[in-house]
């Protein structure tokens, strides 16, 4: 369910063209003392996989629907691609005098990573491991579509060293699954669920609530049909209207009507409940687990600002301070790696300020808690019902069901804003 | 009446030009004086008899300013090529408006028969809101044109515009404009504003602003009608300025109409009023661009430049005379313009205070009619209650503020000037509605106007109706013709500065026209209606209503917040209160969601981005108790609908 490709701009960008370099200079990549203290923060990998059989009307992530891109940007030579940059990320790692740490954490997002045959997944995450081995308990995951998975596939994927795998089952309502564009058949999900569970992984489902059309009634039946299935690990997402995408346009014209936020309020505050009651437990605003060991260590290693190199196009990474992003397109993100460029469109060194706001953005987020030494604040945050009082004691803004919805409040409050 | 036809006189150059040119460009022959004749209309060395000053007046969009292009045209003055549409609307928001709001002079050549003349034109404003720019021109006239759309007929600033010219004595040459419209009935018309002023249907003239059928005649007649002025040339020098225009690169410019003797470039001269003296550095014509001159003599209009930089010392209705040989008598000045309709001008960005205090006092060099001072408001910050002539010109003055000096404003609801006595007897002026005084209060009057409403006879009824619910009283009738009325009414100014105008157009389908002028003060039953917002009054939306309105007011701005204010985390309700009863009340329901519940995965940056964002966006929200209120909902709340298009 993660994916540091960045979520802006739009697939179809002009072609630049096989073997050309890009227009604007490609930014050498600054790592300069991003390796103090590297040996305490965790190493993650992200891998991008680039392509879907169909694109969502509400989906602005970075991908392709077509096999075929030119530029040696093709699907089939995806993997391949995909393998050198780990080895330029291993080089500039070295360079920058970081550390050749184990990896903790493992995810392929996209896009559909399943869309690609598992051998090539398995191909990407082995000369990972061999670059700079995993760690004893990687979590290694992969999204995945429940239309693109068979008992066989999983298999293949279990046995290369996947442990996690994270279903976009989005709603178990027809007419909801028809609005998001979704493809596949409700009912291919809890065999799909179960398959994974005998291949030996690790579930996670992502549902979608606040779709136009769809009632409470419906929300609770995809909610209760998801806990049916007995998924270690749910993420619920509020649908977001993105700028440029097919839903956008059609609420633009009004053949679709967004909710207003009260519906998403009552829709959050029903999973909550619904998933509390089922055994699950939050562990960030959208997300909850059956037991510790179930959260995703991938997505928490985010919110905590540890490190992470994202490979492939439009993927996001951070590394000690230092934040970068690949280009988007596969034509000149596959140029650049054949080339032995790392392929960075553009890069970022946090300032002071901007990494203490990052933190309160992020850690306020999780239920472990955001570290906050101003009494009055902890004081008026519980009383406004926005923290909950014993973590508060402690130093600590823990979020309560009605913080984590006004979460951008607290925000502002903890960074002085209002 | 009608003058001889004059001989036409060709340049060589225009003779070129006319065998090349398309046959319709024929009507713009433009008939140049010759050398020779043009020698005896040098400035300053013109006779008297020579001159010819007028204005053209007329409702608004009669085509003044289009006529104005063709006698710049024809005359010569102006050169086909750099022609163009209302050339004289030489500012940036005239050309966009299409109107007037500045008049311009310019002298012109003109030869009838052998005998060449300087014609001094002074293009005005038709809107209400600039009537005293009118009738400043007037002041530096002998006559003036009366243009009257051939399509709409007389209309209210018709008859407004009119009066003020026979005030001043002026000799009328009535004129019917855009014949070349399909929709146009001179002969109808013809009739009618020969009955107003007196003359024959056949005196009135008929041109078309746009072809320039009939402008030639015009010119000449304006040669054969319009007095020549009557100054005495060798007595000491009177000339009065009848505009200051402030000029980045030169200063200050005056706009003088010499009225005795003789002004010379490098004399010495003096403001009556003051008895200020400054060197004349430039002293010239206006044809259309400045030109300078050796002076100006009796009876001509041009412009000075002193050297002054403020306005102040070249103030508009003085009179200017010569150090050496100075007059003992001033000439007859003019009224200052008043404010009619004052708002609270804030800046968006408080820093900018100083900012737009600065661009105040520069506007106000060229602009008599503006008045500001200092004012604090709870919500809104530091800024300035401004006085003026009426919407359009508050309009106007803001949008120049925005633009010239790039600043970011917030107007308040403009209101008009209240006084206030109380039961002790203390009086009270308010100028801004949250001054209203607490207390007993004994008797508060409003400012009226006489207005004069035009409209088609079928109409009467809903214009009636109208001025009615304004708590106007009617105070004459009168057929101009059997389809046009013209009504009379006095009217309270705080009724009519907002949507009157409209309302009037929608009623009459847009045939009705309006005209006021103030016209005292009256007692009034009137409250103050203050908005709270989660029980703290927010002074910027009080207003001073009539009791009988004050409840719809009430829910009107009461609605407009409710939709406008962001959802806090609290509930927070709107009430309208008079006093300390509540006479409307709406709720913002609180907010239970404002997070970002969608998987961004890595793309921390665009989550810090959109943290930025917010952090710029509270810098413009305005604090009223612990409710946040972003500037955008003052600025859309307190806008005005309707406008000032009079
Ligand atoms: N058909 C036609 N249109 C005309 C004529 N004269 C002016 N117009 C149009 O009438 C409109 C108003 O013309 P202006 O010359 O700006 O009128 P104005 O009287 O100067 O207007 P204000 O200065 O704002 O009072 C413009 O759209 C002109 O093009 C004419 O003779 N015939
Ligand atoms: C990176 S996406 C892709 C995973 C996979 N391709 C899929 O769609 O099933 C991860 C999740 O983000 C959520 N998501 C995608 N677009 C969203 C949007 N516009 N608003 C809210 N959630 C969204 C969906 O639940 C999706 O499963
Ligand atoms: S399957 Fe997932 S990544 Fe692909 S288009 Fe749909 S939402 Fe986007
Ligand atoms: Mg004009």
């Amino acid at each position: 369910m993660t994916t540091p490709a960045s979520a802006v701009g739009h697939p179809t960008a002009p072609d630049p063209g096989r073997g050309r370099h890009p227009a604007r200079p490609v930014p050498e990549l600054d790592l300069t003392g991003t390796a103090d203290g590297a040996r305490h923060r965790d190493l993650g990998v992200y891998v991008h996989i680039p392509f879907c059989a169909v694109r969502c009307g509400y989906c602005d992530f970075n991908t392709y629907t077509a096999t075929e891109l030119g530029g040696g940007a093709s699907q089939d030579a995806y993997a391949g691609t995909a393998i050198g940059e780990v080895h330029l990320a291993r080089d500039a790692m070295d360079a920058a005098g970081l550390p050749r740490r184990p990896v903790r954490t493992v995810f392929f997002g996209g896009g559909t990573p399943t869309l690609l045959p598992a051998a090539d997944l398995a191909r990407v995450l082995h000369e990972i491991a061999d670059t700079w081995t995993l760690a004893p308990d990687a979590e290694i995951t992969t999204e995945a579509n429940p239309d693109s998975v068979t008992p066989q596939t999983l298999a293949e994927l279990a046995a290369a060293g996947f442990t996690r795998i994270s279903y976009g089952m989005q709603s178990a309502v027809p007419h909801v699954l028809a609005t998001l564009d979704r493809t596949h058949d409700p009912a291919r999900v809890p065999e799909a669920v179960a398959w994974a569970k005998d291949a030996g992984l690790a579930v996670s489902l992502d549902l979608i609530y606040g779709t136009p059309g769809e009632t409470l009634a419906d929300w609770e039946e995809s909610l209760r049909a998801a806990i049916a299935m007995a998924p270690d690990h749910l993420s619920a997402y509020a649908l977001v209207v993105e700028p440029g995408t097919k839903m956008a346009a059609q609420v633009r014209r009004g053949e679709l009507v967004m909710p207003d936020d009260d519906d998403e309020a009552d829709k959050y505050e029903l999973a909550d409940a619904l998933l509390a009651e089922a055994g699950y437990r939050w562990y960030e605003i959208s997300n909850w687990a059956t037991t510790p060991d179930q959260q995703c260590r991938h997505n928490i290693a985010y919110w905590r600002s540890q490190d992470w190199w994202g490979i492939g196009p439009g993927a996001h990474s951070h590394v000690g301070g230092h934040r970068w992003w690949n280009v988007k397109h596969p034509r000149p993100y596959a140029a650049a790696v054949e080339q032995a460029r790392l392929p960075v469109a553009g890069q970022e060194r946090l300032t002071a300020q901007q990494r203490h706001d990052e933190r309160v953005l992020l850690e306020v987020r999780l239920a472990r808690g955001m570290p906050v030494d101003d009494e009055r604040l902890l004081t008026s945050l519980v009383a406004d019902g926005l923290a909950q009082p014993d973590p508060a004691e402690r130093g600590l803004v823990v979020l309560t069901a009605r913080g984590r919805l006004l979460a951008d409040s607290v925000v502002h409050r903890i960074l002085g804003l209002t | 009446m009608r003058g001889a036809p004059a001989g036409r006189v060709r340049a060589q150059s225009w003779d070129d030009r006319a065998r090349t040119r398309p046959r319709v460009k024929d009507r713009y022959v433009p008939r140049i004086a010759t050398p020779a004749a043009l020698e005896r209309i040098r400035p300053a060395a013109t006779a008297p008899e020579l001159l010819r000053n007028f204005c053209i007046i007329a409702h608004i969009d009669h085509g003044k300013s289009t006529l104005a292009d063709r006698m710049l045209q024809m005359t010569g003055v102006v050169e086909e090529r750099l022609m163009r549409a209302q050339y004289l609307d030489r500012m940036d928001i005239e050309r966009e408006r299409g109107i007037t709001i500045k008049s311009q002079a310019v002298r012109m050549p003109w030869q009838v028969e052998d005998q060449a003349y300087a014609l001094n034109m002074i293009d005005t404003p038709g809107h209400v809101d600039f009537s005293y720019e009118v009738s400043r021109s007037l002041a530096a006239c002998e006559g003036a044109i009366l243009l009257v759309d051939a399509a709409q007929g007389i209309e209210a600033q018709t008859l407004a515009n009119l009066y003020m010219a026979m005030e001043h004595d002026l000799a009328i040459i009535p004129v019917l404009n855009k014949i070349d419209l399909p929709a146009a009935q001179p002969e109808r018309f013809a009739e009618e504003l020969a009955g107003l002023i007196g003359v024959e249907p056949e005196e009135c003239l008929q041109v078309s602003g746009k072809t320039g059928v009939g402008v030639e005649e015009l010119l000449d007649q304006i040669v054969a009608q319009i007095p020549a002025p009557q100054g005495q040339v060798d007595a000491p020098a009177r000339a009065m300025i009848f505009d200051s225009v402030y000029d980045t690169y030169r200063g200050v410019v005056t706009y003088v109409r010499v009225v005795d003797g003789h002004l010379k470039q490098g004399e010495k001269v003096t403001m009556m009023s003051t008895a200020d003296t400054h060197e004349l550095q430039e002293i010239g014509v206006i044809a259309p661009d400045p030109t300078t001159a050796e002076g100006l003599g009796a009876g001509e209009v041009g412009y000075l430049i002193t050297g002054a930089k403020d306005v102040r010392q070249s103030r508009v209705g003085d009179t200017v005379t010569t150090q050496h040989n100075p007059a003992t008598e001033a000439l007859a000045g003019y009224r200052d313009p008043q404010p009619m309709v004052f708002s609270g001008l804030y800046p968006i960005d408080g820093s900018d205070y100083p900012a737009l205090r600065d661009a105040l006092d520069k506007l106000k060099l060229n602009d008599a009619a503006l008045d500001y001072e200092p004012e604090t408001s709870v919500a809104l910050g530091f800024g300035f209650r401004c006085g003026f002539l009426g919407l359009l010109h508050l309009e106007i003055v803001r949008e120049r503020l925005e633009r010239e000096f790039d600043l970011d404003l917030i107007s308040t609801t403009p209101n008009v000037v209240y006084q206030v006595t109380m039961e002790d007897g203390t009086e009270v002026e308010v100028t801004n509605p949250s001054e209203f005084p607490a207390g007993k209060v004994a008797s508060v009057t409003e400012p009226t106007v006489a207005a004069t409403i035009l409209t088609p006879s079928d109409f009467v009824g809903p214009v009636m109706e109208l001025c009615q619910n304004r708590r106007g009283v009617m105070e004459g009738m009168d057929y101009l013709s059997p389809e046009r009325v013209e009504l009379r009414y006095t009217l309270p100014l705080g009724e009519i500065i907002f949507d009157f105008f409209d309302q009037l157009k929608s009623r009459t389908r847009g045939y009705a026209s309006l005209d006021y002028e103030a016209a005292g003060e009256q007692d009034a039953d009137l409250v103050k209606v203050d908005i709270l917002l989660q029980g703290e009054q927010v002074d910027a939306f009080s207003a001073i209503v009539h009791r009988d309105k004050a409840y719809s007011y009430g829910v009107m701005m009461t609605g407009k917040l409710k939709e406008l204010i962001p959802r806090q985390q609290f509930e927070v309700p709107i009430q309208a209160a008079i006093g300390s009863r509540i006479i409307a009340r709406e709720t913002v329901r609180a907010i239970r969601k404002d997070v970002l519940a969608k998987c961004y995965g890595g793309d921390i940056s665009r989550k810090r981005k959109l943290l930025e964002r917010q952090k710029e966006g509270k810098k413009r929200m305005k604090n009223i108790g612990r409710v946040e209120v972003p500037q955008e909902a003052f600025v859309a709340a307190l806008a005005t609908d309707g406008g000032g298009d009079s």
